[in-house]
């Protein structure tokens, strides 16, 4: 059996704001996902993110299992997603649009 | 317990020449991480070197401290371009740990405590090039710098050189660990600059 972890993470999901917009071109922040290691289901910008360097890593922060990894290459942008069993994205309803109408 | 010791060096060198293309020298020992840092107790610890049939071998920390150990001066140099010369390690050489053991793997996949993987071929694991290292500068390690035991692959960029290792896989096919599967180079010769996939 492994000792506990210390569990102090670098950075919150905030800081993969820039990078996951360039790769999703919709604001992933308020996506929440559901962990595949323990089926917690956290919003984006709470995950707990180590980097940036070799890559941003971001975790879990129920589990601290590995939700996805980012590597930034000269050439290309690496997104491992497979932490995550599903992931919600909020987006704007015809309803919402209509009440905006004078 | 044999005392070896390789590669001492007088006195500290001129960086000129010894750095490889694209690094920069530091005096700092920067801490990277993928994760929380481990803590493992020595009671509980154990090394497990895994055949491509199946079979485990596998060393307690007492078990581990009663091989012979090295001392051993080596420059480090990491990924993210920053190199330190003439750091001194003492630990077991991969040598002494995989003698007895019989293989026709040609791959090694490193696996730590915490989950982080790295691969690399198994011919840069012998002929003294790396070490089950378990103290830096005459200390015992640093948690965040892999306590108790790290690999020592110093020829390779330094992510090779897993923190927190717990064992090592045989395989008969290369097998991509935690940052070769996005994008890093499965070898990863500073010298040669092979960060990434394609260098």
């Amino acid at each position: 059996m492994d000792a506990p972890t210390t569990a102090v993470a670098v950075y919150d999901g905030n800081t993969l704001a820039g990078p996951l917009s360039e790769v999703f071109g919709v604001e992933l922040m308020t996506a929440a996902g559901r962990c595949r290691s323990c089926g917690t289901t956290s919003q984006v910008a709470t995950f707990r993110v180590y980097g940036p360097a070799p890559g941003f890593v971001g975790r879990c922060p129920h589990c601290e299992d590995v939700l996805l990894r980012l590597v930034r290459t000269p050439d290309a942008l690496w997104l491992d997603f497979s932490g995550v069993s599903a992931l919600r994205i909020l987006i704007p309803t015809d309803s919402a649009d209509e009440e905006q109408q004078p | 317990m044999n005392i070896f010791t390789r590669g001492f060096r007088g006195r500290k060198r001129d960086s000129s020449g010894q750095l490889p293309p694209g690094q920069y020298l530091t005096d700092d020992f920067p801490v990277l991480s993928a994760g929380p840092t481990p803590r493992i107790s020595l009671d509980a610890w154990e090394f497990t070197v895994t055949t491509e049939q199946g079979e485990s071998h596998r060393w307690s920390w007492a078990e581990l401290m009663a091989l012979p150990a090295e001392s051993v001066t080596v420059d480090v140099h990491c990924v993210t371009r920053w190199s330190k010369l003439d750091t001194v390690w003492r630990g077991v050489s991969l040598d002494t740990l995989l003698t007895d053991i019989e293989t026709e793997a040609d791959f090694a996949l490193v696996h730590s405590y915490g989950g982080y993987s790295t691969n690399l071929p198994l011919e840069d694991l012998l002929g003294g090039k790396a070490w089950v290292a378990y103290e830096y500068e005459g200390e015992e390690l640093a948690p965040e710098h892999g306590a108790p035991a790290r690999l020592l692959v110093p020829h390779l960029y330094f992510w090779k050189s897993a923190k927190w290792v717990r064992g090592i896989d045989l395989m008969v096919q290369d097998s991509p660990g935690f940052w070769e599967q996005l994008g890093y180079h499965d070898y990863g010769d500073p010298w040669r600059e092979q960060r990434y996939q394609g260098d």
